[in-house]
């Protein structure tokens, strides 16, 4: 399974490289043209018929984590996180490091041996450390170096109904949904941007957005959902199982309210279930996109993804079809002249 | 006795725009300057760009024609409505407050039961507009409807209270300065902005398609002239404000002394003003493409983002003699 | 002639947003060593060294020059000076502080307080915050009004120091020590053949938010961006056991900021050399120059030496000139190096 793949790859902000290859390989016969820009992301061209716009997609390839700072001379690894993560989510965790994939842990002093303040009082980043069972910090370094990226080692589960829990939907769902769409044949031209960096300030979307010049953009992403019970209903954001969402509102962006209205009624027309996120904070790479230039209009079509930012996040595959029919749908029902910039 | 056009100024204050859908103002707007420009053109945003032809030095002048306001992101069972923030809005401002949403349905702000008045937040907070149930309510306003904040426009002895002075005094003052300035040496591009309250949107946009020579934005600052206020040498009445610094631009030296200049040849009141929290459209348009230098006439306006907002009409009419004096100004030279 | 470069720079004001008079102390020196100086519409030093061929490779290395400082808020009824801050000021550093206001004419005059002894216990405890703070000129408040007024930039007066060894103390090393990292490069390019054009750009409000790297390398696009800035060197309250030390050489910045190649291709070159650097792990946003140069346009290949530092942002900063001479040489063979190399090849993922 492709999304197993994908989630399996990992792709700490900065280094891409894995999910990247995965990405090139199944796309490359899809598509016109590919190319990987300055900062490491992959665009992709498929041309279109003459009259009808150019869209650009965006799915960002990126993930959170963690790099390696310092080596201390027992051996165990000091680390600085990447992106936005709850620092009390790290302990009792296993971790890959680097290319090799070094396996490690992320350990605590025993429960038996803290006093009751501790046990109440959630650990810092400076108080972590990665175990990679080495004896030495010679032998650590032989395996692990100052600048290793560090990755939440996590398994691709099936579970429940329909779902599925790994790390990374946030957003390798988005690009699952981007690399089926670049499978279909449209009349529109596609410019599709499989970007870097976005969990540390939109960055790559930045620069992919520069030269792309689109009539409208869409950002595929998974999205915040915590339609939990201890939170009101009013901070759901999204609900799992109801569909993909567009966004309204967010840190960064107003989104266009006629490209929301147009896949809202696709998805409607097709009996497929659609949702609105909930304006709240947040962004995705549309921050920077809608703002290139002298501006493109974004929508963002985001599969719901409950506990995202940790080792186990768990999505319904029933929405991530829908947010792939929704799309697939929307591109192939633009007609000639619409759209298309003076 | 110093007059206004108070029927359009009203006008513009009481018209429907919270950023994002600026819709409503943009056509108000649009309609009182059609026939002053030499072209008028909307960007992909919704910049609205009125271009006043020339030979000399391509001027921006930016006024944002959006307001803060709230959207709503969820409507429980019986009726009430969950918001949030677009833009500036503080909760103790919003409390006891009406808003208006684009369907002239009227809700007012309440609070959930709160042990200390200090923990109030937005998300503690809720809209009632009346109705007995989600069912009613859902027929008028759905979860993404947006709404500005409601009071009324007081003209009251030599100043206007009001919502949305911030930036619809500005856009008053570009639109008189246009209506005023007959021929122009330089080429003046009045752009009336969108997004500026959630980050500079629409200027940043607007000034990377115009690419201009020189950049000035036209809005409102706090003033120090209140009781126990925060150091600030601006006040009310003591004329049109020449920005030095905010948090978005710190501007160049050599327009704020051009800015200065005009002020002295004309005889304009003005004062310089130093604002250590927020910004506005020049911080964007200085850092388009390669640099654009730019600076900012502000109007003095006490309470801003409350729904009483308050400036002096001398402090106006001195900002739109300032403004035309700028772009009627002949071999600028930055 | 380096330390006397250095000493003219941070003895010359440049706070952000007013770097004229310390952009023409630095024109001055790279004068005899260019190709071209011009300054662009913010007021970026942009110093062209041209390459041998006309290939158009272009390298661009980013100094920011200005630094933080002061700015007068309101004249107060006695004639005391309210201020605020540009850029990030520690306010704790400001008490009893010389500075000079520089009104029509320059003032001299100094950061006052209440002396001790009327000090409350609680007072004691607490930090004097700016806005509480006061600048006396000794001048009556017509005579001051006279001459300062609102929107006047303010600088810490501070004369260089040398300490032990080749470590020398100062304001505003943050970031003149970079400029001086360019002159040192530029001019052992003087010496030396390079193909690419190297522009290396003084940079101007970096402190108040990258704003001249921005401007700059959208104007230029160039292939390689790299900037060169102060980091934080270990002193004793420092820990961490991955901070910099204080002449040990030049850090190299890694991380998502930085182009892995660049980051590579500066190390090698310290190794065949035989100068000394350090590594510098950046987990997201560096806060320097290169943060704004590597997403301009459709993109650069960013790097970012940083040169060690104790004490950033007091008047205080103290640097080791090793370190600078070092990153000048790395810099340069680097450039030179890129002769033999297909840019495209290299900065290809």
């Amino acid at each position: 399974m492709l999304l197993k793949r994908l989630t399996m790859a990992n792709g700490v902000s900065g280094n891409e490289d894995e999910v990247r290859n995965i990405i090139i390989e199944e796309i490359r016969e899809h598509v016109d043209e590919i190319k990987t820009d300055r900062l490491g992301n992959v665009i992709a061209i498929k041309k279109g018929k003459e009259g009808f716009p150019r869209v650009m997609l965006a799915a960002h390839m990126d993930e959170v984590g963690m790099i390696v700072r310092s080596i201390d001379d027992g051996g165990f690894i000091r680390f600085s996180l990447v992106g936005g993560i709850d620092e009390r989510i790290l302990v009792s965790k296993q971790v890959l490091i680097g290319k090799d994939r070094i396996h490690g842990v992320i350990g605590a002093k025993a429960i038996h041996l803290q006093d009751k303040n501790e046990r109440n009082t959630p650990l810092k980043i400076k108080q972590l450390y990665i175990d990679i069972g080495a004896k030495s910090k010679e032998e650590a370094e032989k395996l692990v170096k100052k600048g290793d990226y560090v990755a939440f080692d996590s398994e691709f589960i099936e579970f429940g109904g329909n779902l599925i829990k790994a790390k990374a939907l946030d957003d390798r769902a988005g690009c699952g949904v981007l690399i089926d769409l670049l499978k279909e044949e449209y009349d529109v031209e596609i410019y599709g941007v499989f970007t870097v960096q976005e969990e540390i300030g939109l960055r790559g979307a930045k620069v992919a957005a520069y030269n792309a010049d689109p009539s409208f953009a869409i950002v595929f992403e998974g999205t915040l959902c915590s339609d939990i019970s201890e939170v009101p209903e009013h901070s759901h954001i999204t609900k799992l199982g109801k569909g993909p969402a567009l966004s309204l509102m967010d840190s960064y962006t107003i989104f266009s309210k006629k490209l929301n209205q147009c896949i809202h009624e696709t998805a409607v027309e097709n009996n497929i279930k659609i949702q609105y996120r909930q304006p709240s904070p947040g962004g995705n790479d549309a921050g920077e996109i809608h703002l290139t230039k002298e501006g493109i209009p974004c929508a963002a079509l985001s599969v719901p993804c409950r506990y995202i930012h940790s080792p186990s996040s768990i999505m319904s595959l029933e929405d991530f079809e829908g947010c792939k029919k929704t799309a697939k749908l929307f591109l192939k029902g633009i007609k000639k002249g619409e759209y298309v910039c003076e | 006795m110093n007059k206004i056009n108070a029927e359009l100024l009203k006008k513009l204050l009481m018209t429907f725009g919270p950023s994002g859908n600026e819709e409503k103002i943009r056509k108000v707007i649009k309609e009182e300057i059609q026939e002053f420009a030499d072209e008028i053109k909307v960007d992909a945003l919704g910049n609205l760009i009125a271009i006043k032809k020339g030979k000399g030095k391509r001027i921006m002048v930016a006024s944002h024609m959006d307001e803060i306001g709230i959207m709503v992101t969820n409507v429980d069972d019986d009726g009430f409505l969950r918001f949030t923030n677009i833009g500036g809005v503080s909760p103790f401002m919003s409390l006891g407050q009406k808003v208006i949403f684009d369907d002239e349905t009227i809700g007012v702000i309440g609070m959930e039961k709160l042990d200390d008045i200090k923990d109030l937040k937005l998300n503690k907070m809720f809209i009632d507009v009346g109705l007995p149930s989600k069912e009613e309510v859902i027929k008028k306003i759905n979860v993404g409807d947006v709404a500005s904040f409601y009071s009324p426009f007081i003209y009251q002895n030599e100043c206007i209270i009001s919502k949305t002075l911030d930036d619809r005094i500005g856009c008053f003052v570009a639109i008189e300065a246009l209506k005023k300035l007959k021929d122009t040496p330089n080429e003046i591009y009045f752009v009336f902005t969108v997004q500026e309250e959630v980050g500079l949107r629409g200027a940043k946009t607007a000034a990377y398609g115009i690419n201009p020579d020189l950049g000035i934005a036209i809005d409102v600052t706090l003033t120090g002239d209140t009781p126990k206020a925060e150091v600030m040498d601006v006040g009310l009445g003591k004329g049109a404000a020449i920005k030095v610094k905010d948090r978005s631009i710190i501007v160049s030296p050599k327009v704020k002394d051009l800015i200065t200049e005009v002020a002295v040849d004309n005889e304009i009141p003005f004062q310089y003003e130093i604002l250590d929290a927020g910004g506005t459209d020049s911080g964007a348009i200085h850092l388009s493409r390669s640099g654009i230098p730019s600076g900012v006439i502000s109007i003095p306006c006490r309470y801003v983002h409350s729904p009483s907002e308050m400036v002096y009409i001398s402090d106006v009419i001195n900002s739109i003699k300032l403004l035309i004096k700028v772009l009627e100004k002949e071999k600028i030279n930055i | 002639m380096l330390k006397k470069f250095i000493r003219e720079m941070v003895e010359t004001p440049g706070l952000s947003g007013y770097e004229c008079e310390i952009s023409n102390v630095i024109e001055e020196y790279f004068k005899p060593y260019s190709d071209d100086i011009v300054k662009d519409k913010l007021g970026n030093l942009i110093i062209l060294k041209k390459g041998n061929t006309g290939d158009r490779k272009k390298i661009f290395l980013a100094a920011h020059m200005d630094e933080i400082g002061l700015m007068v808020k309101q004249i107060d009824e006695k004639g005391f000076i309210k201020f605020t801050n540009v850029g990030g000021i520690d306010q704790r550093t400001l008490l009893a502080q010389e500075v000079i206001v520089h009104g029509k004419v320059d003032l001299f005059g100094v950061i006052g307080n209440k002396p001790p002894h009327i000090l409350s216990e609680e007072e004691k405890k607490k930090t004097v915050k700016m806005e509480d703070m006061l600048i006396d000129v000794g001048l009556h408040k017509e005579e001051v009004k006279e001459i300062v007024s609102v929107g006047d930039i303010i600088s810490i007066r501070r004369k260089m120091i040398d300490l032990q060894g080749d470590r020398i103390s100062s304001k505003a090393l943050d970031d003149k020590a970079g400029v001086a990292v360019m002159y040192e490069c530029i001019k052992e390019l003087n010496k030396m053949n390079h193909d690419c054009d190297v522009y290396a750009v003084a940079t101007v409000q970096e402190e108040v938010g990258l704003r001249g790297a921005i401007t700059s390398t959208y104007n230029i696009f160039p292939d390689i961006g790299i900037a060169i800035d102060v980091g934080f060197a270990s002193t004793p309250e420092l820990t961490n056991d991955d901070l910099s030390e204080l002449g040990k050489g030049p850090a190299m910045g890694f991380g998502a900021n930085i182009h892995p190649k660049v980051y590579e291709g500066l190390t090698q070159i310290a190794k065949e050399y035989n100068l000394p650097y350090q590594e510098e792990i950046h987990p997201g946003e560096t806060g320097t120059d290169a943060w704004a140069i590597q997403v301009t346009q459709s993109g650069v290949a960013a790097g970012l030496i940083s040169i060690p530092l104790r004490y950033m942002h007091t008047s205080v900063e103290v640097v080791d000139l090793n370190d600078i001479k070092n990153a000048g040489k790395i810099l340069a063979n680097f450039i030179v190096s890129l002769n033999l190399v297909d840019l495209e090849e290299m900065l290809c993922y």
